[in-house]
């Protein structure tokens, strides 16, 4: 009893205490020490990474970015990131149009519509489509859907849709754009549902309760309560989705076929950034060559810290908003 | 007099009915949208199962591929790679992601807590092939590839999964806890070591698990870290070895119909291992889960 006693203040406050521990010290000192490595490890990935680009971005510059060439042939050596910037663009861009309404109504599927008894299932069966390999997907993708999508999705688009210059004549490879933005859909499409249904559960039930109090239909409370109550996580959800998309190098580029040139067709064989960067790991043909890769990876991380830095922006400034802290709520 | 008095006006108006059939296909849609997910899941892997279980037999674990011949070939030389590199990089991440989790969430002020936090999120977001360059060139310019540099490449794509993993299972340790221990005068340090972190392990063991299932399929580090191999099966990680995701990938660009029956008994073994370990560690996970917040 009174041993407990003795020294009160510093069995209660360890930090605030007269006796210093060095076991506490120490503890502190190392799980700080590994908080601090993986900052610093961030730090080095940014300075390494340029400073690989670096011999490109001297020789290129800024003018690099809109360059539309790729040509190793030694004296005539040209570098440029301008259609692997449209590939993914275009990629991307397919991608998040086609997910973001499935996401959404997957996501409201799993939270207003499903009866309870399947609600844990499904929730867990779109989850593993998460765990799919990208490899695996571009397996599929190269051998069974490009296939599929070649002989009759592509030509019939192309027939009905035709005089839209997105629905060209379909490439004779087997790989497009096309192929890779449904890829692309397939792996984004678990990350931004299963956001999405965790921002539908934060709504507070009262709300939702008071709209269909006031008789509006279940879409109308969804459009008019959840949707809105939402938005704000559901915009953090998508780009962190397209995050995703622009990053995912494997199975695009399996089904993307890799060509250098700017053209609206959908149907035809592309390249994104980082389709690129992954099939040249065989070796580049020049010391040029390898920077000019390692400068389409540093736009491509350019474009995941902004998406991550701005998604990490808009939850925080919605929580503020809705005065929680995101899943902190009771 | 029928019921309009009872309803609100306009209950039987066309309007009403507009909104209705409004309610209804956007119900449908959701239903749609559902069943376009669950079905593409149902679509890849029985495409997978059924091509790969038809390609599939002992010969795949047990020999080595052979180039330009015809005798029994298989994938060995992949899958003791994967073995070896993925348990590496499971070494290198789990003890530092454990402790940067210890670091937050019972030691650093609120500040920090939030900084690292957001530091891992970023280095979460940063595409695998974009850490693969960053080996490349810190490790392999000069030196080659080899089984440690890939190992190092995945285990900073783990990093920061194990990191939160532990982070989550850390929070749900009651605080009454941390407290009735260092209210006995046991110091802080050692109420962490041993009161905190021993109610996590369930947590932690269920978290590396998931980690390990998602980075043993990844492709994008290895290819520039550990990806030009031989074909001798060898598990010695000075070495570059071969991996199973970089085997499909090289195998699925091969115009070979005899290379793509591997590559997708290959994808069938990876892709089962996946959904197993993943699935199971969920599973326990929501039990573990249960039975800390329980206490």
């Amino acid at each position: 009893m009174t041993s407990v006693d003795a020294t009160p203040e510093a069995t209660r406050r360890p930090f605030g205490g007269r006796r210093v521990r060095f076991g506490d010290i120490g503890l502190q000192l190392i799980a700080g020490g590994a908080a601090l490595a993986v900052t610093i490890l961030v730090v080095l990935i940014v300075w390494k990474v340029v400073q690989g680009a670096k011999p490109a971005i001297e020789k290129y510059g800024l003018s690099f970015i809109t360059t539309v060439a790729w040509n190793p042939v030694i004296g005539r050596e040209l570098y440029g990131a301008g259609s692997f910037l449209f590939g993914t663009a275009v990629t991307s861009i397919f991608a998040l149009i086609l997910a973001t309404p499935l996401a959404i109504g997957i996501a409201l599927f799993l939270t207003e519509l499903a009866p309870k008894a399947i609600r844990a299932p499904i929730t867990a069966l779109v989850e593993t489509l998460a765990a799919i390999p990208s490899v695996v997907i571009g397996l599929w993708g190269i051998l069974v859907l490009g296939p599929i999508l070649r002989t009759t999705i592509e030509p019939w688009l192309h027939d009905v849709l035709g005089f839209i210059p997105l629905f060209g004549p379909p490439s004779e490879a087997g790989a497009s754009v096309f192929t890779a933005g449904i890829v692309l859909t397939i792996m984004i499409l678990p990350i931004v549902s299963s956001i999405s249904r965790e921002l539908f559960l934060g709504v507070p039930s009262d709300l939702k309760e008071g709209a269909l109090a006031l008789g509006t239909t279940r879409w109308e409370m969804v459009r008019g309560v959840m949707i809105p109550y939402s938005s704000g996580g559901i915009a953090a959800a998508l780009i962190l989705g397209l995050g995703r998309a622009l990053g995912e190098a494997i199975a695009v580029t399996q089904v993307i076929g890799g060509s250098v040139s700017i053209q609206w067709n959908l149907f035809a064989t592309g390249d994104s950034l980082a389709s690129k960067i992954a099939a040249s790991y065989q070796g580049a043909t020049s010391n040029l060559e390898a920077s000019s890769l390692i400068y389409l990876g540093v736009i491509l991380l350019v474009f995941s810290l902004v998406a991550n830095i701005l998604a990490q922006w808009i939850v925080r400034r919605t929580a503020r908003k809705h005065g929680i802290v995101r899943g902190g709520h009771a | 007099m029928s019921a309009s008095g009872l309803t609100a006006p306009g209950f039987h108006s066309k309007g009403m009915r507009r909104r209705r059939v409004v309610n209804f296909v956007m119900e449908l849609l959701a239903w749609g949208a559902a069943a376009i997910a669950v079905g593409v899941l149902a679509v890849v892997v029985f495409a997978v199962a059924r091509r790969g279980w038809s390609a599939l037999n002992t010969d795949l674990l047990t020999k080595p591929p052979i180039p330009f011949s015809t005798a029994p070939q298989g994938l060995a030389n992949a899958f003791a790679g994967t073995i070896v590199i993925v348990g590496i990089a499971t070494l290198m991440a789990l003890p530092i992601g454990i402790l940067v989790a210890v670091y937050v969430n019972e030691f650093a002020p609120a500040s920090i807590r939030n900084g690292v936090t957001m530091v891992l999120d970023i280095l979460n977001g940063i595409p695998a092939i974009v850490i693969g360059i960053f080996v490349y060139g810190l490790l392999v310019v000069g030196s080659g590839q080899s089984g440690f540099k890939g190992a190092f490449a995945l285990a900073i794509l783990m990093l920061p999964f194990v990191a939160r993993s532990t982070m989550e299972v850390l929070a749900l340790v009651p605080n009454s806890l941390r407290e009735a221990s260092l209210g006995l005068g046991i110091p802080h340090w050692r109420t962490t070591l041993s009161i905190v972190l021993p109610q996590t392990i369930g947590g932690i063991v269920t978290g590396t698990v998931l980690a390990v299932a998602r980075v043993a399929g990844e492709t994008a580090p290895l290819l520039f870290t550990s990806s030009l191999v031989g074909n001798q099966t060898s598990w010695n990680p000075t070495q570059p070895l071969q991996t199973v995701p970089v085997a499909i990938f090289e195998l699925s660009e091969s115009p070979d119909p005899a290379d793509h029956a591997r590559a997708w008994a290959a994808a069938f073994i990876l892709l089962m291992f996946i959904l197993v370990t993943s699935l199971t560690a969920r599973w326990l996970a929501n039990r573990s889960r249960s039975k800390i917040a329980g206490r």
